[in-house]
């Protein structure tokens, strides 16, 4: 069964803008390295967001802190439950709060307002923490939330943490996640006093315990012999995130947005830290290895490769047959961060697929060296890419399958392209070996779906008539 | 009744309304061959492009003047001119609208006179380019809807020459209900210009090729022509006269305002009916008597379920007012009203649907969904009917959801869900019921064993 993009644009497939050209490069042909992490080009229709849509993905899942948006309502009212976090305890933060700052507010400032909707929040939810972002708004009208914050901690006596997060300061996610790695610290930072014993717990930052994805990979730890001491921030409470600075390690999964947090941490508690990535059973397995070679002890390394064993062959079957039905097929790729990025092409080459167009919103440089040496020449790499150009490498490559977020999706639907999701509000296990036949699964079903030949096929009666 | 309209707290928990931009970006795709610029963050536009492809899953594209902290200082001129370069090199539109934000407004940026400036400049004269103020701390994505609508009209609007055509205004509605709404407007073989028209542009077939800008949408000379119609009939029976489109151009061109309720349930879908009727005095086809007949058939069959059903509705004013009044003229009595928008006529416009009697009812406005939430569970709300936000009384307190208006996040087909006309009110009615129902046989043996056999009845009885 031949399935490929049979979709022709309306128009002329878009030249694009000449601002663009740097940023989008051919393997194999371009000369250049890729132009990226600039602004925007306005008036592009980027599909990046903002500053405090980075801040507020990282620390929204911190299960029983409550999240206060300071701004007019529409900030929050955007990001109400938008992860597919979960949570083994409180239920607390899929609440959206909100200053709801009117005109008046505007003209006059907001802090008194911010004040009062903290002791609301305080008097009926109790919560061992509040983080309050910033937004556009509140920066322009210059609103001392630190000092707010500051004043009503200690009238409160729990951690008001300030998010200085106002959007305009960039759209690029990045800078949102540095935002967010400031809060984290001064949430951390043991009081005057305090005491934070070292442990051979790890920290696990970047991960968000998407679909259970923490509960997961907590499970193959346990069998290596290590704890998870808390997670950065999936299923993490305020309390144990204040554990961060005992811990042993700290595992680095989402690199966008944890480095900056792990050099943070290894400056101020000598913590070391290592990447990993558990999206795939090749990047799973050296995770594990890397992990259990950094304790050095010689039957954690056992267990680990025992574990790597077993469960490669527990998958085997499956992932062959996937690949069976899959191999050949065409893939692009746009997603917001580059670790993402390079595990989805880790996986899709294990399915013998081909990834002809791959993207990322916030990808540096030596990402895109690292994505650029694992297409084949011919493949197309673009920073910072917009529907326009989506469309016409979709058509031009002849793509069979796209994964990324939603606002890809639809795209996709529409040019006849099946579409895998992989953004932040997904509601299943795609990590570890699990994760790794549930992903070629999600593949599967879209890339083989029988729905695009019926709808593609054009009625015998239109077709008779040669229309 | 309690017509409490305040709720006395600060804080915003859960949010029932979202930002008045977004509905300008949502009435301006109802234009032909438009494109939506956003002058503010690139986070704004983006928030809304994620929004609006939940809900009609389709592809939405909105450009961005996209600042950043130097505009922010020193002005965003000159990111608004090259956004509306880019814009019109890639999607090649007729119709822009430029829509502000809270952060462009707070910064105070004339947009008229940089269009101005933008379009002296660059000579354009294939392209219109409307400014479209929506601070987003004025109001919500209702106001900005109406807004954007009224400031269309103001755009277009000349003293134009007589016309048989009337005017056909819509509150947000699904690109479903704009279908419906044109279909029963020509199977009456009523002339008509409609406003805004979303029905292809956010709900475009599968077909052979993709544009970038999708087709349909109102055309611009229609919307020119709107000054001169014989009536203007707006379905807009709780927006306030300053930003009422049909007030508009009844006041400056002097075109009779029939401001009705959006036509959900039988009374408001005779009403238009009625006045179509007595405007065009075209006589009403037999097909939709046909239709009419079959909703008041449905009536019958459900309205001993309706009486047992104790609804929450809450979302936009009008639709929540419409379903209201459908629920109510089938014996259900609505314990919560709630809205996240305000209106000076909501509240007297709700109240006025009970009949004289002891009806306990909580009214909210410009309320979130803590009090939604807490007032459902007070009333003993046993169904809502609304958007996605209700999700919470599902997962909290076992309330089902009748999912109707915007947003649809968590469903498909939020664009074809249609609940206007004799048919569209029969679908929904009977949504309404058979969710009713579905909890009701899913749960009342356990009920009952447990009320009347466990807790006081025979295992406890003496013998």
């Amino acid at each position: 069964m031949e399935i490929t993009c049979s979709q022709v644009s309306g128009g002329v497939l878009s030249p694009g803008l000449d601002e663009r050209q740097n940023s989008i490069i051919t393997t194999g042909i371009s000369k250049n390295r890729i132009h990226c992490a600039d602004d925007s080009v306005a008036g592009a229709v980027s599909q990046r967001a903002c500053v405090f849509c980075g801040a507020r993905v990282v620390l929204n899942p911190i299960t029983d802190a409550a999240h206060l948006i300071h701004g007019p309502v529409g900030c929050a009212s955007y990001t109400w439950d938008i992860r597919g976090s979960l949570s083994s305890g409180s239920e607390m933060y899929r609440n959206s709060f909100s200053t709801d700052l009117k005109e008046r507010d505007v003209i006059f400032g907001g802090e008194k307002k911010l004040a009062l909707c903290i002791d609301e929040i305080v008097e009926k939810y109790h919560p061992p923490a509040i983080f309050v972002y910033a937004t556009c708004v509140v920066g322009i009208i210059g609103d001392d939330i630190i000092a707010v914050c500051k004043e009503r901690s200690q009238k409160h006596r729990i951690d008001i943490i300030p998010v200085e997060s106002s959007g305009f300061i960039s759209g690029n996610k990045i800078v949102g996640y540095q935002a967010a790695g400031n809060a984290l610290m001064r949430l951390i930072t043991p009081k005057e006093g305090e005491v934070i014993s070292k442990t051979k717990k790890i920290n696990f930052l970047g991960e968000y315990n998407l679909g259970g994805e923490k509960w997961l990979i907590e499970r193959y730890l346990k069998e290596l012999g290590i704890e998870i001491n808390v997670a950065c921030t999936g299923d993490s409470t305020v309390h144990a995130l204040k554990q961060i600075p005992g811990g042993f390690l700290n595992l680095v999964q989402c690199t966008g947005s944890m480095h900056y947090i792990a050099r943070l941490l290894e400056e101020t508690y000598g913590t070391p830290y290592i990447d990993v990535n558990f999206f795939g059973a090749y990047n799973t397995s050296e995770s594990l290895r890397r992990i259990a070679q950094f304790y050095g002890d010689p039957s954690m390394i056992e267990r680990a490769e025992n574990l790597i064993e077993r469960e490669t062959a527990r998958i085997k079957p499956a992932i062959e047959y996937y690949r069976s039905k899959l191999a050949g097929k065409r893939a692009a790729i746009y997603v917001g961060g580059a670790f993402k990025a390079l595990a989805i092409i880790r996986q899709l080459k294990e399915l013998d697929m081909e990834i002809v167009f791959c993207g990322t919103q916030t990808g540096k440089p030596e990402d895109y060296d690292e994505i650029h040496g694992m297409l084949k020449p011919g493949s197309v790499i673009a920073d910072d890419t917009n529907p326009a150009e989506i469309e016409r490498f979709l058509i031009e490559k002849k793509v069979d399958i796209m994964a990324g977020g939603v606002k890809e999706r639809v795209l996709a639907h529409k040019l006849g392209v099946g579409f895998v999701d992989h953004n932040h509000d997904r509601k299943q296990c795609l990590a570890g070996f699990d994760g790794a036949i549930t992903f070629a699964h999600e593949v599967y079903t879209t890339a083989c779906s029988p729905v695009w030949n019926h709808i593609r096929k054009t009625p015998s009666w239109e077709a008779s008539n040669g229309t | 009744m309690e017509p409490d309209m305040h709720t006395l707290k600060e804080v915003n928990e859960n949010q029932c309304q979202i930002c008045m931009p977004l509905g300008a970006v949502i009435a301006l795709k109802g234009i032909e061959g438009s494109m939506a610029v956003v002058h503010g963050s690139q986070g704004c536009s983006t928030y809304m492009r994620l929004s609006m492809v939940e809900h009609f899953n389709e592809p939405v594209d909105i450009a961005s003047s996209s600042l950043n902290e130097k505009q922010t200082i020193y002005g965003g001129e000159e990111n608004l001119r090259k956004g509306l370069d880019n814009v019109i090199r890639i999607y090649h539109p007729e119709v822009i609208g430029v829509v502000t934000t809270c952060m462009t407004e707070t910064m105070g940026e004339d947009i008229s006179r940089i269009i101005d400036t933008y379009l002296t400049d660059r000579k354009f004269s294939d392209v219109d380019i409307i400014p479209i103020s929506t601070p987003s701390y004025s109001g919500t994505h209702t106001e900005g809807f109406w807004t954007a609508l009224r400031d269309i009209i103001r755009f277009y609007a000349k003293p134009a020459a007589p016309y048989e055509k009337i005017n056909i205004i819509l509150p947000q509605v699904s690109p479903a209900d704009t279908r419906e709404m044109k279909r029963i407007l020509e199977s009456m073989g009523v002339p008509y210009i409609l406003l805004p028209d979303t029905s292809l542009t956010l709900d475009r077939p599968f077909g052979k090729t993709y544009e970038k800008i999708p087709p349909g949408g109102t055309k611009r000379e229609d919307i020119s022509r709107m000054s001169g119609a014989r009536a203007t009939i707006q379905f807009g029976y709780n927006c306030p006269d300053a930003l009422s489109p049909g007030a508009y151009l009844e006041e400056e061109f002097g075109v009779p305002l029939y401001n009705l309720p959006l036509p959900i349930g039988l009374q408001n879908m005779d009403l238009f009916i009625e006045t179509l009727n007595s405007i065009t005095h075209k006589p009403v086809p037999d097909a939709i008597m046909l239709e009419r007949g079959w909703l008041c058939d449905a009536m019958a069959d459900s309205h001993k379920y309706m009486a047992e059903v104790k609804p929450v509705i809450y979302g936009e004013p009008e639709r929540v007012y419409s379903i209201g009044s459908l629920c109510i003229e089938n014996g259900s009595f609505p314990v919560v009203i709630a809205t996240g928008t305000g209106s000076p006529t909501f509240s007297k416009n709700i109240t006025s649907l009970y009949p004289e009697g002891d009806f306990p009812v909580k009214l909210c406005e410009q309320t979130d969904f803590a009090v939604i939430e807490n007032e459902s569970f007070r009333m003993g709300a046993n169904l809502a009917i609304g958007h996605s936000g209700g999700k919470i009384l599902t997962e909290r307190h076992d309330i089902p959801v009748v999912r109707v208006g915007y947003p649809i996040h968590d469903r498909v087909g939020g664009q074809r869900i249609l609940t206007i006309g004799y048919s569209g009110t029969l679908s929904l009615l009977e949504r309404i019921t058979n969710a009713y129902l579905e909890q009701k046989y899913r749960t009342y043996r356990k009920q009952i064993t447990s009320e009347y056999y466990e807790q006081r009845g025979i295992i406890h009885a003496e013998t």
